[in-house]
């Protein structure tokens, strides 16, 4: 298709063409925005923010196309909207694909350049090999120093974070030496007699010498021994060889890993490909919970879209008298849990539910002499969340229910009551049927929005009370969303693990996005689009 | 005898009889309905006005029923061991995000519904598909994209990086291109394009005939999505939590909800005091334009 054209051009006069000023002022704001754009683009490749610059030129070169080209006029109409759609809605989305393939998280943040250099900082103490005599000083501060003497009779001075240098007895702040050729003082420093630097727990940890250069370190109340390098990168096979052994470690998922299962931290990001899905199913530690987690996710969305249509569409029915007293009032106070944001009626129903303290208790407990333990019993939270649940959501129900009845025409219920039809009979075959054709969207709607309901969870209960024995930060109340959201962002220790929350977030997408295409063949909406002229 | 059961059986035939009884039992449902309904609000004021702070000590009629939980809202209270509130800020910052996000919003949302159903090019359909697709997505790990989004904005430009409105809002923008427009669509379908073409007669341009014939006749469904949009935004917590990181910058929701995160039991009085306040523009924008709010739910229901 060439040139926007209009619905009916034929037979009706087109809208006149682009005045010259306006198609000026036009270019002329093409140019400034594609200034600040190169200055905004500059800056940020300037900062390494690589990723923001190809979002950021994308976007410039659709503004271009959408702003220059004829054809492309209708989009000037939402450039502005597909601009924020792509910044804010599409690339975190892309980006969160991406992540679902690879291990990011906690011990594999880092890039491979960025955990190489750590690597091959590692060191190790070799059992054989060059060694030195030591003596040991120890300053007021707590500060060790060495001195060394190596076979061939020369001598050293070694401080942590300080270079070896060569030193004599005599030089400036070294005393003068005693008849074993070792200094009596190091100025600063007191020295330390052969039995306590022996015994000296501190000592056989120290690294002497600058880090990344000569490091020495003590092997034996006798000896020290120059520290070597541990790890030996191999850009060729992508393997790291252990110097002190000569095991070999293969870069195995953003690990270097031993045929035996020995690693190397840190790791470090790499594509994992179908890893975190294949984990999501197979791995034996998180199939615990997650069987109880989908299960719930199922139970939450299924339960209240029930409850609330049916509350919901009782009072609809009960109230549908058009000559009933008192309807107006009646309406204005249920539709009150309705006109609450939703994070105050939450906070407020979880003090109301507390335990040990929450004015539904003290009432049960006077009724019955005991209550239940609504936030600590998986059973019981999972109740208090629909009862919760129920009150957020009736009175959206109650307003569709009641405009829905009112379109449904009365001579069927005429008809019907003429046939001898009873009141259920009239319910069970006009009203429930007509009424779901109207309503069957948004119940949908509704099922898809509690389906991650990440707000209520999380407010009320953060999905406790935690499953036992579940190796992650699982809890029976935690739908898959609010435990995407604490593998990802609250790892309670466990470590945070953004590539298996972003795979989680794709197949709940994938489930979700079923449902929702499926309504849309239900209702026929696709056909709207195409048909409506 | 037979009397009596005589007027008894014509009393229970009666349509009269039968019309009040089944009114009067309505009538008894509903008030235990309201009861349910309206019954944590009545709690909440109550607490509200309790100047015990623990949730443990609160009765229905408060025994000595104080101000000193707005007080201390409104940091009156230098002697408050919570006293991290900037109640009056939180408030303001709300109104002032919610109101610049939902006319900006607006804007965006009615001119691609414009396009979208005034004029037919190529993709159209398919963009009306895929904005519903893209909607449905789980976008709370987008949280980590899009902090280091506004993080790095925020280096280059520092008024649209982290702890900042403008940088919110710009975020809360990436929604305009949402459900919305499908709302809107579908009103601007049902004007006659007729309406259109006496403009074009006249040699109006596109924005013209928007601006000066279509724009008033779209009032009603804008009041409704705008009201929506700005009830949503007024009620967001996650994506302001993460963005803003100053007490002074915080909206409402997140100032109230890490207000309650630790000893919720002793911050009873204080929290109620402040649901109370944060919940009345919005229960006023209801009940003020509860009709039109109605209208554009049962519409959207019986249009599918």
């Amino acid at each position: 298709m060439s040139q926007a054209t209009f619905v009916r051009p034929k037979t009706k006069p087109k809208i006149m063409e682009e005045p010259p000023m306006s198609k000026l002022i036009r270019i002329i704001l093409i140019i400034l925005f594609d200034a600040a754009v190169v200055w905004f683009i500059q800056n940020a490749l300037a900062s390494g923010f690589d990723q923001l610059v190809a979002v950021l030129g994308i976007i410039a070169v659709m503004f271009n196309l959408i702003y220059l080209l004829p054809q492309a006029y209708p989009f000037r109409w939402m450039a502005f909207g597909l601009g924020f759609l792509i910044l804010f809605t599409v690339y975190p989305i892309a980006f969160t694909i991406y992540v679902a393939f690879t291990n990011y998280g906690d011990g594999h943040l880092l890039t491979k350049e960025q955990a190489l250099p750590l690597i091959e900082k590692q060191t190790f103490l070799p059992e054989t090999g060059k060694s030195y005599s030591w003596t040991a000083f120890k300053a007021e501060s707590g500060d060790y120093a060495l001195w060394l003497i190596n076979p061939e009779g020369e001598t050293f001075l070694a401080k942590p974070g300080e270079e070896i240098i060569p030193a004599k007895p005599g030089d400036p702040g070294v005393g003068d030496a005693d008849n074993k050729g070792i200094p009596a003082t190091i100025e600063g420093y007191q020295r330390l007699n052969p039995l306590l630097a022996a015994t000296d727990k501190n000592l056989v940890n120290i690294k002497f010498g600058l880090e990344g250069g000569q490091t020495i370190q003590v092997r034996s109340p006798s000896e020290a021994a120059e520290l070597q390098i541990l790890f030996k990168y191999d850009e060729a096979t992508d393997t790291v060889v252990d110097q002190s052994n000569g095991d070999v470690y293969e870069n195995k998922f953003g690990t270097f890993t031993t045929k035996d299962g020995k690693t190397i931290k840190p790791g470090f990001r790499a594509v994992v490909g179908i890893k975190n899905f294949q984990d999501f199913v197979v791995s034996p530690a998180l199939r615990g919970p997650l069987a109880q987690i989908i299960t719930w996710n199922f139970i939450f969305p299924t339960g209240t879209v029930l409850f609330t249509f049916a509350l919901g569409l009782a009072i609809a029915i009960m109230f549908n008298d058009s000559d009933f007293p008192f309807k107006k009032i009646i309406r204005s106070f249920l539709i009150i849990p309705y006109t609450v944001p939703a994070l105050i009626s939450i906070i407020m129903w979880r003090g109301m539910l507390n335990s040990e303290f929450g004015v539904i208790n003290y009432f049960l407990r006077d009724l019955f002499g005991t209550a239940p333990r609504w936030t600590t019993d998986a059973f019981w939270a999972k109740v208090a969340l629909l009862i919760v649940q129920l009150w957020l959501g009736y009175p959206y129900f109650f307003l569709i229910c009641s405009g829905a009845l009112q379109s449904i025409p009365s001579e069927l219920y005429e008809a019907a009551t003429i046939d001898g039809a009873t009141s259920w009979q009239r319910f069970r075959h006009i009203t429930l049927p007509l009424l779901l054709v109207a309503v069957g969207p948004l119940l949908i709607a509704s099922y898809v929005h509690n389906f991650n309901n990440f707000g209520v969870i999380y407010l009320f209960i953060q999905g406790g009370p935690p499953i036992a024995g579940a190796t992650t930060n699982a809890g029976h109340t935690d739908l898959l969303i609010s435990y995407v959201y604490k593998l990802a962002f609250e790892s309670g220790g466990r470590g945070v693990q953004y590539g298996l929350a972003s795979a989680i977030s794709i197949i709940v997408f994938l489930i979700v996005g079923a449902i929702t295409l499926f309504q849309y063949r239900f209702t026929n909406m696709w056909e709207e689009v195409s048909e409506n002229v | 005898m037979s009397n009596i059961a005589h007027t008894y059986e014509n009393l229970r035939t009666s349509k009269k009889f039968q019309r009040r009884f089944s009114v009067g039992l309505r009538l008894v449902i509903a008030l235990l309905l309201i009861f349910f309904s309206i019954f944590p609000i009545l709690w909440i004021i109550s607490a509200s006005f309790n100047s015990s702070q623990s949730l443990s000590t609160q009765s229905l009629i408060p025994p000595r029923p104080s101000l000193t939980n707005y007080e201390r809202l409104f940091g009156l209270d230098p002697n408050y061991r919570f006293g991290d509130l900037v109640y009056q800020k939180w408030l303001f910052n709300s109104v002032k995000v919610s109101g610049i996000s939902t006319i900006l919003s607006l804007a965006i949302t009615t001119m691609a519904a414009y396009a979208f159903s005034r004029m037919r090019f190529k993709g159209r359909i398919a963009m009306l598909k895929a904005i519903l697709l893209i909607n449905v997505f789980p976008n709370l790990l987008a949280l980590v994209a899009i902090y280091v989004l506004v993080f790095q904005f925020g280096e280059l430009i520092p008024i649209i990086g982290l702890n900042t409105h403008a940088g919110l809002i710009l975020v809360y923008l990436g929604g305009s291109m949402g459900l919305n427009i499908w709302l809107m669509k579908g009103f601007l379908d049902t004007i006659p394009r007729d309406i259109d073409e006496s403009g074009m007669v006249d040699g109006a341009s596109h924005f013209q005939i928007f601006w000066n014939l279509l724009l008033p006749l779209l009032r009603p469904i804008l009041v409704v999505i705008g009201v929506i949009s700005f009830i949503g935004t007024y009620g967001d917590f996650i994506l302001a939590r993460i963005l803003l990181n100053d007490v002074n910058k915080y909206t409402l929701m997140v100032g109230l909800q890490i207000f309650t995160a630790g000893q919720f039991d002793q911050k009873w009085g204080v929290f109620a005091a402040g649901a109370l306040l944060g919940a009345l523009p919005i229960m006023t924008i209801y009940y003020v334009l509860q009709d039109q709010i109605v209208g554009g739910l049962t519409q959207g229901a019986v249009k599918g």
